[in-house]
């Protein structure tokens, strides 16, 4: 298993995991809130919508659908 | 800034990318394999955890593994440097990718069409929620409808049911008498036709509904319920997940960026797979939406003739004859129907990015003017998802996407044209 931080939570996840995957395992409601506040969550699952984007390890529009869980990887959602 | 020089340079790992790689290393070239994902195999071989891939891709993942081929995974094109360079990031910074030919394997994407409740969270694409699940998603147990058109439903369907989801609903929008006539000609496609008959095994009790099309998404902050038109009449489905695509989109914005010429939203190519721009080539569903068949014939025809091979590269013209012929037949038989034209309201987001309304973008009367009067598309897709849906909503033709053609980072982009060139000269 690895181990992240989502929003300051701890979420383990099996090795190979997506961030995107972990994000919805740990149900956080919104992984950004849209120009007039909506939420928002993955749509494409594959780099285009840019709607998966969150910061991790302090690096902000990081596409979460493209990125691997590493051991201590803190993601922050917006 | 790093530098990188190949003889050939292959973007994108997907089949079509894996047989131009592999093809153009057998000449004994450098040859520089690209992809913004972590592993290759694009988004029909994408391995991931749960899911290991069949044997053809199981085959060529191994040969791109031949000494003559970098791997340069998590690699991201930001912009081409004339038509011989390009500027990509890696999670180590930006690099400098120079290279004689280049081979755009940059595949194909899912269209989707606005309908109210489209942007709530739960909603995805068809292969949008695979590629998730693949990525670690687990569904078991979960409620989920398909929707939208094309095979790629039944696959992913089948898919999500092997993962222990329970698959409410399959509802394809081509109408009936299409299917039929689809089916009728599938036999002549040896592969397609066995595949075919093993989803239709896989999906015993799974409702499938043709005619069929979702109307609306429900719930607050995430989706509770899908409305789906079936036989003239709209029944709501309690679900956890809406897979949802209307076909897919051939990705042709980095070959525009290069100055390549687009035919309907595709990339223009000859029988060598060459582009209108020298030296450079394009391979797989970007130069229409064909499989993976067509993507393979394709892809090892560049391969071949970037090197020079061109008898080599001749002998898989046939195959790539055949595979076309069923890419039309696909095309023909799940086209999209007028209604889905008529799903959004003037309150639904047609602009997902920027959050613009339908009923402000369809005043306009052009793409362009959208842009411009609404930051319709201006936002970091770039119009990928919008473009998309707008150029089937309202017949428009996207611009080409300037670069960057994707988000990079500032440190990337203030890179001056003076420390490139200084980078390319050395």
């Amino acid at each position: 298993m690895v181990h992240l931080t989502v929003n300051g939570r701890v979420v383990s996840v099996p090795e190979g995991s997506m961030v995107a995957a972990a994000l919805m395992v740990a149900e956080v409601g919104a992984f950004r809130h849209s120009v007039q506040g909506d939420v928002r969550a993955p749509l494409c699952g594959m780099g285009i919508c840019f709607e998966c984007r969150v910061t991790i390890n302090g690096q902000a529009h990081c596409l979460s659908c493209q990125t691997v869980c590493e051991d201590g990887m803190e993601v922050v959602t917006t | 800034m790093k530098k990188l020089s190949f003889a050939v340079l292959v973007v994108g790992a997907g089949p079509a990318g894996l047989a131009a790689a592999t093809s153009a290393a057998r000449g004994n070239f450098s040859v520089g394999l690209l992809d913004e994902n972590p592993a290759p195999g694009g988004q029909i071989w994408r391995g991931g955890r749960t899911h290991a891939p069949g044997k053809q891709a199981r085959v060529w993942l191994s040969l791109a593994e031949l000494p003559e081929i970098t791997p340069l995974y998590r690699t991201k094109v930001v912009a081409p440097l004339g038509t011989r360079a390009l500027l990509a990031e890696r999670p180590d910074g930006p690099v400098l990718i120079e290279f004689e030919r280049l081979i755009l394997a940059t595949g194909a994407r899912e269209r989707f069409l606005p309908f109210p409740g489209w942007t709530l969270p739960g909603v995805m694409g068809a292969g949008g929620l695979q590629a998730l699940v693949k990525g670690g998603l687990p569904v078991e147990g979960k409620r989920i409808v398909v929707a939208g058109s094309g095979p790629l439903l039944l696959a992913v369907a089948a898919f999500l049911k092997s993962k222990g989801a329970h698959v409410l609903l399959v509802a394809e929008q081509t109408p009936w008498h299409r299917l039929g006539a689809f089916a009728l000609q599938l036999p002549r496609y040896g592969r397609q036709f066995r595949q075919a008959g093993q989803l239709g095994l896989h999906l015993y009790n799974v409702p499938f509904h043709a005619d069929s099309w979702v109307t609306q998404a429900h719930g607050d902050k995430r989706l509770m319920a899908v409305s789906v038109r079936m036989g003239g009449r709209v029944k709501t489905l309690d679900c956890d997940y809406l897979a949802c695509g209307f076909g897919l989109v051939p990705n042709s914005e980095l070959a525009a960026a290069f100055g390549c010429e687009l035919f309907e939203g595709s990339v223009r190519v000859d029988a060598w797979q060459r582009t209108s721009v020298e030296g450079i080539y394009c391979v797989g569903e970007a130069t229409g939406i064909g499989g993976v068949d067509v993507s393979l014939a394709e892809g090892q025809i560049a391969g071949y003739a970037a090197i020079g091979q061109l008898e080599r590269a001749r002998t898989y013209f046939p195959a790539r004859e055949k595979a076309a012929r069923f890419a039309a037949l696909l095309a023909r038989n799940f086209a999209l129907r007028d209604e889905l034209r008529h799903l959004a309201t003037d309150e639904t987001l047609l602009c997902r990015c920027e959050d613009v309304p339908y009923g402000e973008a369809k005043q306009q009367a052009s793409w362009r003017s959208a842009r411009l009067q609404t930051r319709c598309g201006m936002g970091p897709c770039q119009g990928r998802v919008c473009g998309a849906a707008a150029s089937f909503l309202f017949g428009w033709t996207p611009d080409s996407v300037r670069p960057p053609v994707s988000v990079a980072r500032v440190e990337t982009l203030a890179l001056t044209p003076e420390t490139i060139m200084r980078r390319r000269t050395q």
